[in-house]
């Protein structure tokens, strides 16, 4: 599979993604400049973690409006996946490319630290790997990372499914104290109507190896790699 | 010169001279040196290149004393940072540097540009930084104004490093009534460097341009390293326009457009504009080479209007660089920095006559050897007295103190004291894990990372216990610098070199000096035995606030290293039946004990003795026991003794296990022997199959030691002479070390 990673002034995820994509999983992958708009090479784009522009005006809001990301949309729609990660997550609800927004950790201040992701929806190209009811072990590390969306939202969010990630204790149970940000519904993670963009504000490529704590984070990428058939589509949920 | 001079500048006076920090005797002396009076510009640079931050006036004689050789040290002091061999083709680049006097007067900007300050430091040298770690002290934190600070200064760190994007690997935060006024911000970081890449602060070539790149010039932080070396006052909160705003965003543009461009080869020369700026670069880089520079002072970037040439030279601007180019090379730098969006302007070149001549619009405004500037300050050797004090603090036996509790509650109570209590309300606040190497988070005795393409790891800790060097600063300053060693060898790491930060008050009062001179001795002493060269640090005088300095504190921070990364090894217990020895000596001493100031408030009494030989005997065994993957925890066993060393064993890691041991009695009383501390002590835990092996290894290496009992169950349990003296749930225990530190701070 073809992987690209996305840099923006800013982003600091990107050599980790670049790694685990190239180094751990053994995929190609090179990093895309955020001015580059030429993306028909790739089957996975990968929006990482950062501070784009200095996160000074909303996290996310410059870069979401920036030459690759305005691409995106095209290169969506042609097929391909977008994984955002972190900021990555904050640029594509920036962009309108996933629904909601991602605002101040309700504790009012920076968080790194491991926690616990309960799977809700095993069935998109990211998470079939995974047993839907599954606990999944990551790390976050942000300050903007309270996922809030309108009742509206909220329903068609649950309606359709779109819920891949909430944030729940080593044994599942979707609780207040497991909710590290204080995310709607414990929310961690989105897709789009489609299932081919996936945000989150966990990072999966900081549990890609035993060395690191954990490996739940390849789960993702081995999803990815088992939705590609053979004529280089991927199989859809 | 002289008629070149711009007219509108202040007349120089010796008054005006006087005004910014030199002495009548500094001013004389410049004046023979240039054979004239100085103009306005130039009074300003002697200003802040004579200033003890920059010229260590009052410290250098005594810090030559310090051994800076060894067969790893690549770079000591003196460049913007030192450098250690890791074998191979790399090499690790570190610093710590204070920016206490920022801290105090605007917490979040004056800790933050403290990270952004050590950080280039380190990639100046050509290295990509992969860890932060902060050494902080504060007054009394049940005093609202030190929760205050504690708030700013750790959202300062956690602002500026999370955004930059380096992880931070650990430090301390530690308590005194003695910082109220006057808290200390110390930082660390550490970079990775290919040996055949290293670059150095140095202006050669005459003939090759010199650039300006990064974030604009403004009229921030003019005179901060004219502030950094006075004591102070009531107004000093109202000096808060001295104090740098950072911007981390423009300083990871820079980090990344400064490495490409040294990549492209036509990087000549680099150093940071930190303390004194542009002064600071344009004499400092010529002197180093033997050379001169011209700078056309017009051309720097600026983000304010009508800015002198005194305020262009000598601003604090944050994010930027001095680049000497290889000439004919220049567009491939201009190229570079335009693709991350920052300014790069040829501002001048270097030149042969070793003069700093700078222009303004043409018309010379400075012009003085870079020499007279960057080497020829004063130094002074100041007149040293052992303080009165001493004596009686000496004297003080803490057993004339009738115990004020039962030991149970003592342990509660120094576990849910803010010195002791976890720090994780701080470090999560902190990206701990950007890079993807870090292998112990922090939370452990050092923070330990995996160096990628090798099989190779790295410790990293900054220690000090103020208290002892208070108490007797040339034992207490070698103290420092075992339990930094000894936090990296109990990681599994070999010490490679350390970086120090001498936080002290005014180095013109001679009982202020006597410290320092003894501390400086007494961390020779422990690098000597210990074999560990210092390689760079800082050095901060005038911590005192109306007349009261700080409890003196030489901050030592260390890199170790460790061949197999795999090896590395844990404060805490891992599973029940590990057997758990005590290695070192018996002897331990309330004086100066966290104990002794968590429930009598007294910081008196002797230490126990340091035999420095032993230290490293038991440091050596304990690394060989760790790489033989003989041991399950190590632990340095330090502040609040015994009993707190074995409680965080069994509560810090991810599962939480109890411990039962027995310990001889001798003829200690209870408090001694849970609560005393003495150096070259670590507990360890060793899987039940490597007991002999281990027994075997600690006989070879000839060392103190003695099994202590056994990990296991849900209690910690103390036993002497067959009686239980402590016997706690782990939850007790757990409920008072969590929430200590939170509770009193957060």
């Amino acid at each position: 599979m073809n992987f690209g990673v996305v840099v923006f002034p800013g982003t600091w995820s990107d050599c980790d993604f670049h790694y685990v994509v190239g180094e751990v999983l053994h995929q190609q992958v090179r990093y895309v400049w955020h001015r580059d708009t030429e993306l028909g090479e790739f089957d996975c784009l990968i929006l990482p973690g950062g501070f784009s522009y200095g996160d000074y005006l909303r996290a996310g809001a410059v870069a979401g409006r920036s030459p690759v990301v305005e691409a995106l949309p095209e290169f969506v729609a042609r097929g391909g996946m977008v994984l955002g990660s972190c900021n990555g997550f904050q640029i594509l609800c920036e962009a309108k490319l996933l629904p909601g927004a991602l605002m101040r950790n309700e504790c009012l201040q920076y968080r790194c630290q491991s926690t616990h992701l309960l799977v809700e929806n095993a069935e998109t190209p990211f998470t079939r790997a995974m047993r839907t009811g599954q606990v999944l072990k990551m790390p976050i590390s942000h300050g903007e990372g309270k996922y809030y969306a309108d009742q509206d939202t909220m329903r068609r969010l649950r309606e359709k499914s779109q819920v891949v990630f909430r944030y729940c204790t080593e044994d599942g149970r979707v609780t207040r104290e497991a909710n590290p940000n204080g995310s709607m519904d414990n929310i961690a993670g989105i897709v789009n109507e489609e299932g081919t963009v996936l945000g989150m504000m966990p990072h999966p490529e900081r549990a890609a190896e035993s060395a690191m704590g954990g490996t739940d984070g390849v789960q993702i990428f081995h999803s990815l790699l088992g939705s590609l058939v053979e004529d280089g589509t991927f199989l859809k949920r | 010169m002289g008629a070149g001079v711009t007219s509108a500048e202040p007349k120089v006076t010796l008054d005006l001279a006087l005004a910014h920090g030199l002495t009548a005797e500094e001013y004389d002396r410049i004046i023979r040196r240039l054979s004239r009076e100085p103009t306005f510009t130039e009074l300003g640079l002697f200003s802040a290149l004579w200033s003890e931050h920059c010229a260590y006036k009052h410290s250098r004689v005594f810090l030559k004393e310090l051994p800076t050789k060894g067969p790893h040290v690549l770079q000591g002091p003196g460049e913007n940072a030192g450098i250690v061999d890791l074998g191979g083709e790399l090499a690790l680049t570190f610093k710590i540097e204070s920016h206490n006097h920022p801290s105090f007067i605007e917490p979040f900007q004056g800790a933050a540009t403290g990270i952004g300050g050590i950080l280039r430091d380190i990639f100046t040298m050509g290295a990509r930084p992969i860890a932060i770690l902060d050494s902080l002290r504060f007054g009394d934190p049940e005093d609202p104004r030190t929760r205050r600070l504690i708030g700013g200064v750790v959202s300062g760190i956690s602002w500026y490093g999370n955004c930059f994007g380096v992880p931070n690997l650990g430090g301390e935060v530690k308590f005194a009534p003695e910082y109220s006024g006057n808290p200390l911000v110390n930082a660390m970081a550490v970079g990775l460097v290919k040996k055949d890449r290293i670059f150095r602060a140095r202006a050669e070539g005459p003939g090759n341009p010199v650039f300006y790149v990064g974030a604009k010039t403004g009229r921030d932080g003019i005179h901060g390293a004219t502030m950094a070396s006075a004591t102070f006052d009531e107004g000093a909160e109202e000096r808060r326009p001295t104090v740098q705003v950072g911007d981390p965003f423009t300083e990871k543009l820079l980090l990344e457009a400064c490495l490409e461009a040294m990549g492209t080869g036509a990087v000549v020369g680099i150093q940071d504009m930190g303390a004194a700026g542009l002064a600071c670069a344009c004499s400092e880089m010529p002197a180093r080479a033997g050379t001169g520079m011209e700078v056309e002072l017009s051309r720097v970037p600026q983000r304010e209007t009508g800015m002198t040439p005194y305020e262009i030279m000598l601003s604090e601007s944050q994010e930027r660089m001095l680049l000497v180019v290889a000439k004919g090379r220049e567009e491939e730098i201009r190229r570079v920095f335009a693709k991350w969006e920052l300014d790069a302007v040829e501002i001048g070149t270097v030149t042969a006559d070793g003069m700093l001549r700078a222009r303004m619009r043409g018309q010379v405004v400075a012009e003085v050897p870079v020499k007279a500037l960057a080497d020829e300050a004063p130094v002074y050797e100041k007149p040293t007295a052992r303080p009165p004090w001493q004596d009686d603090l000496e004297a003080f036996d803490p057993h004339s103190l009738s115990p004020s509790m039962e030991p149970e509650p003592a342990l509660l109570s120094l576990l849910d004291s803010p010195a002791l209590g976890s720090k994780e309300w701080v470090y999560r606040q902190y990206d701990q894990q950007v890079g993807t190497n870090t292998l112990v988070l922090p939370g452990s005795d050092a923070g330990v990372l995996r160096i990628k393409g090798t099989r190779k790891g790295v410790a990293v800790t900054t220690d000090c216990n103020a208290r002892f060097v208070f108490l007797n600063p040339r034992v207490g300053a070698a103290m420092a610098v075992a339990e930094a060693a000894r936090n990296v060898s109990v990681s599994g790491a070999r010490p490679l070199g350390l970086t120090d930060c001498l936080n002290f008050g005014s180095p013109e009062r001679p009982e202020i000096l006597w410290q320092f001179k003894e501390a400086v001795a007494g961390i020779a002493e422990a690098c000597r035995t210990l074999e560990i060269p210092v390689v760079g640090g800082n050095v901060s005088f005038y911590n005192e606030t109306l007349g009261q300095a700080i409890l003196p504190a030489p901050v030592i921070g260390m890199v170790g290293l460790l061949d197999e990364a795999a090896a590395r090894c844990t404060q805490w217990f891992e599973g029940p039946g590990d057997r758990v020895a005590l290695l070192g000596p018996d002897t331990v001493s309330l004086g100066g004990s966290e104990y002794l100031w968590a429930l009598h408030r007294r910081v008196a009494g002797r230490l126990a003795p340091l035999d420095l030989a032993l230290e490293k005997m038991v440091q050596e065994a304990c690394r060989a026991a760790i790489g033989a993957r003989l041991l399950h925890s190590a632990h340095d066993c330090d502040e609040g003794g015994l009993s707190v060393t074995l409680a965080e064993s069994c509560i810090s890691g991810p599962r939480p296990v109890g411990v039962e041991v027995e310990v001889d009695s001798r003829d200690a009383t209870a408090e001694e022997l849970l609560f005393g501390e003495g150096p070259s002590r670590v507990v360890v835990s060793v899987a039940a199959e490597a007991e002999r092996h281990f027994e075997q290894l600690m006989g070879e290496f000839r060392v103190p030691w003695r099994w202590i009992g056994r990990v296991g169950g849900d209690r910690l349990v103390i036993r002497t002479g067959g009686a239980s003296i402590i016997n706690l749930s782990l939850d007790r225990v757990a409920q008072a070390w969590r929430s200590g530190f939170e509770q009193r701070v957060g």
